[in-house]
């Protein structure tokens, strides 16, 4: 090896780890790859952008009906996620829409009730609302209401999704919960890139019309040895990602690196043993995995970054305490986002911190 | 040598650019990459009186004489009578409907009196191959598919043979093998969804026909779809069934500007505005449009004109809003049904006798399959849970069992009676 290229690999190195340790002074959590990998073969290191795209890839290479559409998707997307894809594929099958969501989401519907598999974009969750007529009384409705005649599942919406720091009030929702109120419809948030490639081409290929929210602060930063190959990861199941006897912690998206941390805390403060559910699928959601956990632990906290008020947290409790009210010794607890619209400069104060949901971990235990 | 010449092309190809852009920036026309158009220094502002407005194309005239004889299609004699007699089939089913519901045997229904001709003229026009989405107001382009009354009335009960599974109100039809993309009550929703299926049938001889009405136009849907379709070249025919009010809202509180065709041009969409009245200009107009988007790839926007002569529904009654002498005038002076009569009569095709008999035999057809529709039972009631998705998830199978037990416990007080086991 040349000089030359230690000393690169040297620098790489070092900026590496300023990335990092920047990252965790700017972000309000750390990042945990996973390590454990769906399949066998060979692996590639990409960020989430990286490894939705290599999804995306994928699909237009496997499915000829495939077609990706949205707001500057043409040239690789606000976020990068389809760079590429139009040399590679023709600009007939990833394209520019006018900018306009229901127009997108209505298009797909239609591209899908013909048999393409369609893959939206809406470039914010925050700007999914024009279209949740499309997406509430049309998409989630076909198959139901034409007795299964007609039917949109082969329509795949994405939308970037979640804090970012200084995204303020339409770059930051989590809108999961207005949808988790929709029959018909399926709802995932990767945490990670390999899991969102493998739910990704899980969501593309499912019979149902599927909403995959990208928490888009992980675009860039969450980097993972993500397999090259084609694989699928479940709809509907949780993945528990840290084992644990005393308490349960259940998170989606980028909060579930928050939560790894309290656990983590947890363990070392106050001796209590944290087990770290990533929910996964909000739509259907996986209650047997969350029950069997909240039964062994006797206790629940969770903990996402939308609203406290209707949020999806308050189906989680209303099934948990359900499911498990003679395994309770505490109340269930929910640490999430205020009441109030995501505010920009106060962002630090308004997000579930692993301060405030530490917080919480004591009280439960002093309950 | 080569190494020069290289250099020398290079410079000319450099030099021929310089020009370009010299030109371009010299040039006197505007360079705004938002509108190719020219300068004036003339303040004025544009209205719709600016322009002239769009005509309507007819064929015949009202007492069913044809204008100009090179625009008489000449359709074959049978599928003129074949027009004739969906158009009053439907006109029965509808008084029938109409008056089972206000004998409280169904729970609603909506009729199409006076919008025959679009319906029958544009369906004509198409193939099966060709898609349809559509409003609610289009049953007779589902007869003329080949629909039956005894789907259509199986689908008004929810019995056991409606394809929709008793999920959805009266009229809210479908059928995927005629290719009738099934009907749903939020307004205009189907029109992206009709440019989207367009741009998947590309470049495959096919078409996708999507009608709604004047009111529907004012959805953002609307204007998503049209913006769509021009952009991404969709064959796509949008048919708007212009027939003056929106339930009360008469269209003078429905837009300002000349209608919904003078939208078409805005958008850069291939416009024509059509007798809907006229079953002839409405099949000439349909035709062409296909023709068109086939060929070119691209949507045609067609606005029919018309007037809604009943009650915008069995919840409605339009007494309120508008005057009887006003419905009376388009009963009598213009409607659709009676001028294909005039101009059949005109060619022999067509008399009192075959009216007479045809009236009958079409009470007759639809009071049987209304009587049998009447009698099936409804589903299973346990389809409430089915196609919600392809596969039941764990979730909706609980609550279907919980369902089942509560139901078997509190049986009386549930009409099980009705649906089949």
């Amino acid at each position: 090896m040349s000089i030359n290229k230690v000393c690169t690999r040297c620098v790489r190195k070092l900026l590496r780890r300023e990335v990092k340790l920047l990252n965790s002074k700017r972000n309000h959590f750390v990042y945990t790859p996973d390590t454990t990998v769906p399949v066998k073969g060979d692996r590639l290191e990409m960020n989430m952008y990286q490894a939705i795209n290599n999804a995306l890839d994928t699909v237009l290479g496997t499915d000829k009906s495939s077609i990706i559409f949205g707001e500057d998707v043409g040239f690789g997307g606000v976020f990068r996620c389809t760079v590429g894809l139009r040399d590679k594929y023709g600009k007939q099958r990833v394209f520019n829409t006018p900018l306009c969501e229901q127009g997108i989401i209505g298009f797909g519907i239609g591209a899908a009730v013909m048999g393409t598999t369609a893959i939206a974009e809406i470039q914010f969750a925050d700007y999914i609302f024009p279209a949740f007529d499309q997406i509430v009384n049309e998409a989630a409705k076909y198959r139901y209401r034409s007795g299964g005649q007609f039917d949109c599942g082969k329509l795949t919406i994405r939308a970037p999704c979640g804090a970012v720091g200084h995204g303020a009030l339409y770059h930051s929702q989590s809108p999961e919960a207005y949808f988790a109120h929709t029959p018909g419809l399926k709802i995932v948030v990767p945490r990670g890139p390999i899991k969102a490639k493998g739910l990704l081409l899980s969501c593309v290929r499912d019979p149902d019309p599927c909403l995959i929210l990208e928490p888009k602060v992980l675009y860039r930063k969450a980097v993972e040895e993500v397999p090259v190959d084609d694989y699928q990861l479940p709809i509907g199941r949780a993945d528990v990602l840290v084992e644990g006897s005393d308490l349960t912690l259940i998170g989606w998206g980028t909060q579930v690196h928050v939560l790894k941390e309290v656990a983590e805390l947890a363990k070392k403060e106050l001796d209590i043993s944290c087990e770290v559910i990533d929910l996964v699928s909000i739509l259907p959601w996986d209650v047997d995995t969350v029950c069997k956990s909240v039964k062994k632990t006797k206790r629940a906290l969770i903990s996402h970054e939308a609203p406290l008020t209707s949020g999806f947290g308050a189906e989680l409790v209303a099934t948990i305490q359900e499911e498990c009210f003679l395994h309770l010794e505490a109340p269930i607890a929910r640490v999430t986002g205020f009441d109030t619209p995501f505010p920009h400069v106060y962002e630090p104060f308004y997000i579930p911190t692993k301060w405030r949901c530490f917080e919480a971990v004591q009280q439960m235990f002093d309950y | 040598m080569v190494v020069f010449s290289r250099s020398v092309t290079q410079c000319l190809r450099r030099l021929c650019r310089s020009i370009n852009t010299c030109t371009r920036l010299c040039s006197e026309s505007p360079l705004f990459p938002g509108a190719k158009t020219r300068w004036t220094e003339k303040l004025e502002f544009l209205n719709k009186g600016s322009y002239e407005p769009i005509p309507v194309y007819r064929v015949m005239d009202r007492q069913g004489n044809v204008i100009v004889p090179s625009e008489d299609p000449n359709l074959p004699e049978e599928t003129l009578v074949k027009m004739y007699k969906n158009m009053v089939l439907l006109n029965s089913m509808d008084k029938i409907l109409y008056e089972s519901q206000r004998q409280g045997r169904i729970s609603f229904y909506m009729t199409n009196y006076g919008e025959e001709a679009s319906h029958i003229g544009s369906a004509a026009a198409l193939s099966l191959e060709d898609v349809v989405y559509a409003q609610y107001r289009e049953v007779g382009v589902l007869m003329w598919r080949g629909f039956t009354l005894q789907e259509f009335v199986d689908q008004c009960y929810g019995n056991i043979d409606d394809m929709g599974k008793g999920k959805q109100m009266p009229v809210h039809y479908g059928s995927k093998k005629l290719n009738f993309v099934t009907i749903s009550s939020p307004l205009a929703t189907q029109l992206p969804q009709a440019v989207g299926s367009a741009y998947s049938l590309k470049d495959q001889n096919r078409v996708v026909i999507c009608y709604f009405g004047d009111g529907a136009a004012s959805e953002g849907d609307a204007h998503a779809a049209f913006n769509f379709a021009a952009t991404l070249q969709c064959p796509v025919l949008f048919f708007c069934r212009n027939n003056g009010y929106a339930i009360s809202t008469p269209v003078e509180e429905q837009y300002g500007g000349d209608g919904i065709a003078a939208q078409g041009p805005s958008y850069g969409m291939a416009t024509v505005r059509v007798d809907g009245n006229d079953i002839l200009a409405v099949y000439n107009c349909t035709t062409k449009a296909k023709e068109y988007a086939i060929r070119e790839q691209k949507p045609v926007l067609i606005e029919a004109m018309t007037y809604r002569v009943g009650d915008h529904s069995t919840s409605d009654d339009s007494t309120a809003y508008r005057s009887s002498d006003e419905v009376l005038h388009w009963q009598t002076n213009d409607y659709p049904v009676h001028k294909l009569r005039y101009y059949l009569e005109k060619r022999s095709l067509w008399n009192e006798d075959l009216e007479k008999a045809w009236l009958q035999e079409t009470r007759k057809d639809v009071l049987k399959a209304f009587n049998e529709g009447e009698k099936k039972p409804k589903p299973k009631w346990t389809e409430v849970f089915d196609d919600v998705y392809k596969y039941m998830p764990p979730h909706l199978t609980k609550q279907k069992n919980q369902m089942q037990k509560h139901v078997e416990k509190y049986k009386e007080h549930y009409p099980v009676h009705k649906f089949s086991s």
